[in-house]
């Protein structure tokens, strides 16, 4: 199950539609990494809305991603986390580290906006 | 198991390709939402489920995910066993520690696994593979 991604002017965004194997977000990651490379994007944003599981596999990815973008000079958010899901990621033990969360959209693009002034 | 728990298999998931995890940890919902959990205990039972599963297929594959549910006179609960014949743990009280891992993963996942259900039991051995038994139950009314 691939993850659409969205050029939107300096940012980019992937929306994820439905539950993923470790190998789709492996290539979510890559896709993303890529995209930023290619056209130089300031941000970018995950939605993560329909996850109904954040395990430590879905976390590192995220992690790692989020440390690929940086490297190339882009911010990531992540956006949609469930109340749930974060309360069961906590009892894992899980952090996301200085990824950035929003709650949705609206809110991940004002704070891309606003560190890139 | 204790003399007065009684136990029905619902599910039998192979457990070969990430693939598997993804329908090891939906099964598991689904089985959880229809004996009676709700919200939270859902996610929490699909991540530990998650987390077991990709632990068969990193380290001993192939393997199974049993999903039973369990009853204890008035209460009912979920049971997830997580089985296969790979190389085993060798010393299981270290694999439990937060962060330990042999594979550069976080190492969270058993002892996490541990903290989202209600019971946790690791039985390996090095060389003879891994049974893990892990239940959650319903929360009372
Ligand atoms: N089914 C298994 N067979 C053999 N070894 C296992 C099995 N499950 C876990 N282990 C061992 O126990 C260690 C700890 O497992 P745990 O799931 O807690 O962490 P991890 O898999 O290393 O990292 P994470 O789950 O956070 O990505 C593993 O690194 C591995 O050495
Ligand atoms: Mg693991």
């Amino acid at each position: 199950m691939r993850v659409p991604i969205l050029k939107q002017g300096d940012y980019v965004i992937a929306s994820i539609q439905s539950a993923l194997t470790d190998d789709d977000l492996i290539q979510l990651r890559d896709d993303l990494a890529a995209h930023v490379g290619k056209y130089r994007s300031k941000g970018v944003i995950v939605d993560v809305t329909v996850l109904d599981v954040m395990d430590s596999f879905a976390t590192r990815t995220v992690r790692d991603l989020a440390q690929m973008v940086r490297l190339r000079g882009a911010r990531t958010v992540i956006v949609g986390i469930q109340p749930e899901v974060a309360f069961a990621m906590v009892q894992l033990g899980l952090e996301l580290g200085s990824v950035a969360t929003a709650l949705d959209l609206e809110e991940a693009l004002a704070l891309l906006r606003y560190e890139g002034q | 198991m204790k003399d007065n728990e009684a136990r029905q298999v619902g599910r039998q998931i192979p457990i070969t390709s990430d693939l598997d995890i993804v329908e090891a940890r939906m099964a598991a919902r689904t089985l959880a939402a229809k004996i009676g959990f709700t919200g939270a205990n859902l996610v929490m039972i699909a991540t530990a489920v998650s987390e077991v599963a990709r632990n068969i297929v990193e380290y001993a594959k192939p393997g199974e995910v049993i999903l039973s549910v369990i009853e204890n006179g008035p209460r009912r609960g979920l049971e997830v066993v997580a089985r296969d014949n790979g190389p085993g743990i060798p010393d299981v009280a270290q694999a439990m520690v937060d962060g330990y891992s042999t594979s550069r993963g976080l190492g969270l996942g058993l002892p996490g696994s541990r903290r989202l259900m209600d019971e946790f039991y690791v039985d390996s051995k090095a060389g003879k593979g891994t049974t893990v038994t892990m239940r959650k139950w319903v929360p009372e009314k």
